[in-house]
């Protein structure tokens, strides 16, 4: 029926791949019987198709690395999705202007990734911090609790982001106060709370990432600390108590951030 | 996730010998397939109702040439020895030169043409896929795989002085 149709270039590539329907393929096997010369070049493709095909087969057999599982890319994506893109971007945007602020954006870039190793380190310092001022007899904080508002209000001022003193009172805790603290050339606020037998709780919080993440959890010499970051502020709860009950402190002020979003509202 | 995934991991042997014949460097040719799963699954929920391998061969097949700019805008130098003496241990003297020779034909070519050979003589993608991967038309395809085994045959027949070799 397309017997009548002349022969072409993509009769002859889908001869090679095995892929015309058999009333064509009958066609192009008796044009080449009739050109030597064609056939002759037809044969030789068709045997280095396959002679690709065999020295190529292998790589498809190997087992895949497990860094491609496809559970493992969505694990690491899901780890990182919140602060990469972002990131990413901004480095690409300070690319693109290229130059001299290029060269910008590498100091930029470089006070980045040195600021996120200082984020691994927030820990310590609020654990050195914690070590310090609650065995601070006479002044342990530098604003008492009395005059919370100011306190509030002033150290958000400082560390730049709206911040709140979560009521610890359901736990046992109450506010004594807190004081501002440098880090890494940065304000820090220190908030710390007491119970009824005088043990001593710090709340440590300065700017940090966009990015969020869960709780860490650091132990120094008996004292505790869980570390997260959310709405660009880094928090570290530090107390000299063991993991199983540091942990429910912390994820009560967690819980109150959340619930109040947007810390401004509770109390700016 | 689970549908991601059982969708996506059938693909990865064939996206593994595609980036390998292209870069002829395992661990070059696992980073490439690496970063295509990643973007695959970051826009998943873009991807149109096409077909998923020409979709998946596309985005690798960009990637790779992306890379190559970047690696040409940035004046690295892609060393003969990534390209040659890849052997098959196990092969016999005379299947193995020939195999060999294989390769080092498909390296003479420029990458469209190995991209076409690849594509549809050894992952068995559709003329209409390959048209989708290349971003080409379908007439442009039957043609370009026509120039490509030609090229490939006439340096198998009259060595390498016939074709001038090309870096990746």
């Amino acid at each position: 029926m397309t017997g009548e149709r002349p022969i072409g270039e993509d009769d002859l590539q889908a001869y090679v791949d095995g892929r015309l329907p058999p009333p064509r393929r009958e066609a192009v096997k008796a044009y080449l019987s009739e050109q030597p010369a064609t056939a002759a070049q037809v044969e030789r493709e068709i045997a280095l198709r396959e002679a690709l095909r065999a020295r190529l087969a292998f790589k498809a057999q190997e087992p895949i690395p497990s860094r491609l599982r496809v559970a493992n890319l969505m694990a690491a994506r899901r780890r990182s999705s919140s602060l990469r893109p972002a990131a990413f971007a901004a480095v690409l945007a300070w690319l693109a202007i290229g130059g001299v602020l290029g060269a910008w954006g590498g100091v930029w870039w470089a006070s980045r990734a040195q600021r996120q190793a200082e984020a691994v380190s927030v820990a310590d310092t609020a654990i050195a911090a914690h070590r310090i001022y609650v065995s601070e007899r006479l002044h342990p904080v530098e604003v008492p609790a009395e005059q919370e508002g100011h306190l509030v209000q002033w150290l958000s001022r400082r560390v730049g982001k709206p911040l709140t003193a979560p009521n610890l009172n359901a736990q046992g805790y109450h506010l004594i106060g807190g004081r501002l603290l440098p880090d890494g050339g940065e304000a820090a606020a220190l908030f710390m709370y007491e119970n009824g037998g005088g043990n001593r709780l710090t709340l440590y919080a300065r700017s940090g990432d966009e990015a969020q993440t869960s709780f860490q959890f650091e132990e120094r010499d008996g004292v505790s600390a869980f570390s997260w970051i959310e709405n660009g502020l880094s928090y570290v709860v530090t107390a000299k108590v063991d993991r199983a009950q540091l942990l429910p402190i912390a994820e009560a002020i967690y819980k109150q951030f959340q619930a109040t979003g947007d810390p401004a509202k509770g109390r700016l | 996730m689970d549908e991601i995934a059982s969708l996506l991991e059938p693909q990865i042997p064939g996206l593994r010998r595609y980036a390998w014949a292209l870069l002829r460097d395992g661990e070059a040719a696992d980073d490439l397939v690496q970063d295509t799963l990643e973007r695959a699954i970051s826009r998943w929920h873009q991807r149109r109702d096409g077909d998923l391998r020409a979709w998946l061969f596309a985005i690798q097949r960009n990637l790779f040439i992306n890379g190559l700019r970047r690696r040409k805008a940035q004046g690295t130098h892609v060393g003969e020895g990534a390209l040659s003496d890849v052997q098959a241990p196990d092969m016999s003297p005379e299947t193995h030169a020939g195999l060999h020779d294989v390769l080092r034909g498909l390296d003479a070519l420029p990458e469209e043409q190995r991209s076409i050979l690849l594509l549809i003589g050894v992952e068995d993608l559709s003329y209409e896929q390959a048209a989708q991967v290349l971003d080409i038309p379908l007439g442009t395809v039957m043609s370009r795989l026509s120039r490509a085994r030609a090229r490939l045959r006439e340096f198998m027949e009259n060595g390498r002085s016939a074709v001038l070799r090309r870096v990746k």
